[in-house]
């Protein structure tokens, strides 16, 4: 523990006081703090909306709600924990608290340009918020936009695009810093192959997030003028082709699927090490395989659309280049496990949360296969099949990660420790409820229920009900987990400065970090998990 | 439902699919089972109090290639027999029956070889058949699933997608894409049924030439969609007895009384939001206000004075 007294990042700067203090900070820790309570607000909406929609479901006929209302529903849904919670979450939250400290640097590269983007995300944020109180009653498109229902339908379709359209803006300037920053602010001596394997999966992600979020900007600007000047884009009926929407909007949103998920492996690579004291097996081939994804994972996008209507040829070819972007993803977890041969594992919270990512992640990418392959996906293609998988990828995946990253890190984040025990058991209902809110959602689209149904038919009743009563063994584990951080981090007991024994460079500073990270500049010579 | 063998598929395509679904998540299970596994076997063996001092390993360059190169042979392998039971799905043969399949919000029509039109996909079994499809509105997707087939039905375009039915039966028709409010009820039935018993149906089916004008726009428009004609409450009023009816009517929010007359039926087809009959919803309706000509709209008005309270 540090004896030498210094002021934290938490505490008051001077110049102004109270919120103001945060509100103009540039500080990268203090914006990766100010992301975080925004997305975990917008995380609980997401969820509420969530189980809502599970009581509609739990049995057939209406239970709760009319079918428009369920339609704005999953609609708010899916545009709030798609567009403000997982896409930002562990770039903006985890990449801005501990990316620049990861790599030795006092901020970012653009601190200002950073505290700009925070600014953006929360006006983009409310304007989605808006988008639901305000118009024709919310949007009923999905989150996917499709036309022509899109430009159709008399719902408040455009605000809400409007506020897709200003988050991306959001995703790219933080992409951009992230960038720059790990090309020109590494300390002496950190050559890239001795980066840790965060920031190595963070500048993967940013280069996604700079050159496929302005496809989506431009899809959605196309989207509003075709709403607001009848220009025919996309309605046949006003002379445009309703699959261009789908090719356009997909260019991005399958990338768009990495920017959530390779910073999630990052975290994962660094948790692993720590917690079996040992050095990453296979850095090489985990950081050259985030490359390989961010790069074959912007040619795949039409495994979207295999029942969309496109040439045979472009359906095999995209068949085929969506198994190859799945192989980088299998060595990862292989280099993962081979991490913990012959460790000394300590079996902690963020340890039992990665090993949970490991096992969701695997059922999400392997049951991914069936929906790259042609004659299986054209059978499972919209159905609630689909929702089962990309939630064990999103949820599993990401959400897990966030959850694994959030209890690695809060020792260092709050300079308090959390009651481990408590934290331990929210992870087990976690778990449990988890699987058993989506792993029936496999054998439902497998039986033939399509996604997005209001209403079904009595042969889905059992699937629907167990997955309705793991969304409240699910809400209860979160619920659990987050009282316990927000009570250790007010009233927790002190942290040492590296609790887990980790070694990359936010273990070798203060709990919580000083405002400018390092008193010297660190200088590298090791390589980031020197255990020796 | 998906079975992984069945002894008679219901179409010629499912056996395909079922061992494409098979070899995939055959392979996708052995290895989440044997990954787990390992990793439960490393963390009990390798506890901190088993063994308390790691060993530093060096990365292996041969295993990286080792597990490089197996995934991508299995990746292939599993890519090619997707890409085998697909492919005959888009080889369509010359001699199928066509049936063209008109999807709207929020119901599905085939129109049969001389005109003649159903709600149901009535089927001869063991003859190939291919629906020529095309959406009138937004998009849909048409979805058998004991033939494992389905095709987006996209408005502006015609889309494709042919089988045989091989099992005697009904099936359920829905719509896996998703297109508003009634998404959820858009079904039909496939009947498969012998050679004979399809003749006898079709010939029963009148020519739809028969139908009265206004009828037929009202088709092409899809109007049916929310307003029935024997009474039964959709999304809108059904037309059912609706010329010379009382109704309560909201205007801007204020109750109003009123007869339905042609007036009326023409306002509600121009400005729909205008007068909402109590216990319907606004800003579902756009205005048809140049979409459908003057005169056909009259002809529209005209047939639906004549649909009487039976
Ligand atoms: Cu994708
Ligand atoms: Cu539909």
């Amino acid at each position: 523990m540090t004896t030498i007294p210094y002021k934290s990042y938490l505490e008051p700067q001077g110049k102004y006081t109270g919120l103001l203090d945060w509100l103009t900070s540039t500080d990268h820790k203090r914006i990766g703090l100010m992301y975080m309570y925004a997305i975990g607000i917008f995380f609980i909406i997401g969820v509420l909306l969530g189980l809502l929609m599970r009581i509609e479901l739990f049995k057939p006929g209406e239970t709760i709600m009319g079918p428009q209302t369920y339609n704005g529903i999953f609609t708010v849904h899916g545009v709030i924990m798609i567009f403000m919670v997982v896409i930002p979450g562990l770039s903006a939250v985890f990449g801005n608290l501990f990316m620049p400290i990861q790599i030795g640097a006092k901020d970012v590269a653009f601190p200002k340009l950073n505290l700009l983007s925070w600014y953006i995300f929360m006006a983009g944020a409310i304007l989605a918020v808006l988008s639901q109180f305000t118009g024709n009653g919310p949007p009923d498109t999905g989150w996917t936009f499709y036309a022509p229902y899109s430009t159709q339908t008399g719902t408040n379709v455009l605000m809400a695009v409007t506020a897709a359209f200003v988050l991306g803006f959001s995703s790219i300037l933080t992409g951009l810093n992230f960038i720059v920053t790990i090309h020109r602010m590494r300390a002496p001596g950190m050559t890239w192959f001795k980066m840790p394997l965060f920031p190595w999966a963070l500048y993967s992600t940013a280069w996604i997030q700079l050159l496929a979020t302005p496809i989506v900007g431009i899809t959605l600007l196309m989207l509003i003028a075709e709403r607001v000047f009848k220009i025919g884009f996309f309605d046949p009926a006003l002379g445009g082709d309703p699959i261009l929407f789908q090719h356009l909007f997909w260019i991005y949103s399958h990338p768009a699927v990495y920017v959530m998920i390779l910073p999630a492996m990052g975290v994962i690579t660094e948790i692993i090490p720590t917690f079996c004291q040992r050095r990453i097996f296979g850095y090489k081939a985990i950081a050259l395989s985030s490359i390989a994804i961010a790069g074959v994972g912007y040619l795949v996008w039409g495994h979207h659309m295999y029942t969309s209507g496109m040439s045979f040829t472009a359906r095999w070819i995209f068949s085929f280049l969506t198994f190859i972007v799945a192989v980088p993803s299998a060595i990862k977890v292989f280099n993962w496990v081979a991490t913990m041969y012959k460790g000394s594992i300590a079996l902690k919270t963020p340890f039992l949360y990665a090993l949970a990512f490991i096992f969701l992640f695997m059922i999400g990418g392997l049951t991914g296969l069936s929906l790259g392959s042609l004659a299986t996906d054209v059978y499972v293609h919209d159905t609630a099949y689909v929702v089962a998988h990309f939630h064990y990828i999103i949820f599993g995946g990401m959400g897990f990660a966030f959850f694994a990253a959030l209890h690695y890190w809060f020792p260092k984040m709050y300079g308090k420790m959390y009651n481990q025990k408590i934290a331990d058991i929210a992870w087990l209902i976690l778990f449990f409820g988890f699987n058993m809110l989506y792993f029936p959602q496999f054998v439902l689209g497998l039986q033939g229920l399509p996604r997005r149904y209001y209403d079904y038919m009595p042969q889905f009743e059992t699937g629907e009900v167990l997955s309705t009563i793991g969304g409240f063994v699910l809400f209860i584990g979160i619920i659990m987990m987050i009282t316990n951080l927000i009570i250790a981090a007010r009233n927790g007991p002190q942290a040492p400065d590296n609790p887990w024994g980790g070694k990359t460079l936010e273990w070798t500073i203060p709990s919580p970090p000083p405002m400018e990270n390092f008193d010297t500049p660190p200088v590298v010579s090791k390589e980031p998990y020197d255990y020796e | 439902m998906f079975t992984f063998y069945d002894p008679q598929y219901a179409s010629n395509m499912a056996e395909g699919v079922d061992a494409a679904f098979l070899i995939i998540f055959g392979i996708s299970f052995f290895f989440l089972i044997g990954i787990t596994a390992v990793m439960i076997w490393f963390i009990i063996r390798y506890h901190h109090k088993r063994h308390p001092k790691a060993v530093q390993i060096k990365e292996s360059f041969a295993l990286e290639v080792t597990w490089t190169v197996i995934p991508t042979i299995l990746v292939m392998i599993m890519f090619y027999y997707g890409y085998i039971a697909f492919s005959p799905m888009r080889d369509i043969p010359a001699d199928a029956m066509v049936v063209k399949t008109v999807a709207k919000m929020w119901s599905w029509e085939f129109e049969y070889p001389g005109n003649k039109l159903s709600t149901e996909l009535i089927l001869p079994i063991n003859e190939p058949v291919v629906l020529e499809m095309t959406s009138l509105d937004v998009v849909h997707s048409l979805f058998i699933s004991a033939f494992r087939v389905k095709e987006d039905v996209v408005p502006g375009t015609t889309h494709y997608m042919w089988f045989i039915p091989e099992r005697l039966g009904n099936y359920e028709i829905l719509c896996t894409e998703y297109c508003g409010l009634r998404h959820s009820f858009m079904e039909s039935v496939a009947r498969v049924v012998p050679r004979e018993e399809f003749d006898v149906w079709l010939a029963s089916v009148p020519e739809a030439t028969n139908m009265d004008e206004g009828l037929i726009i009202m088709r092409q428009n899809a109007c049916s969609g929310c307003h029935s004609m024997d009474g039964t409450k959709l999304v809108g009023p059904s037309f059912q007895g609706i010329y010379g009816k009382a109704e309560t009517v909201l205007i801007d929010g204020t109750p109003a009384e009123i007869v339905v007359d042609s007036a009326y039926l023409y306002r509600a087809i121009v400005d729909p939001d205008y007068e909402i009959v109590e216990g319907y919803n606004k800003g579902l309706m756009k205005t048809y206000k140049g979409v459908i000509p003057e005169e056909d709209i009259q002809t529209i008005i005209k047939f639906l004075m004549t649909l009487q309270k039976e």
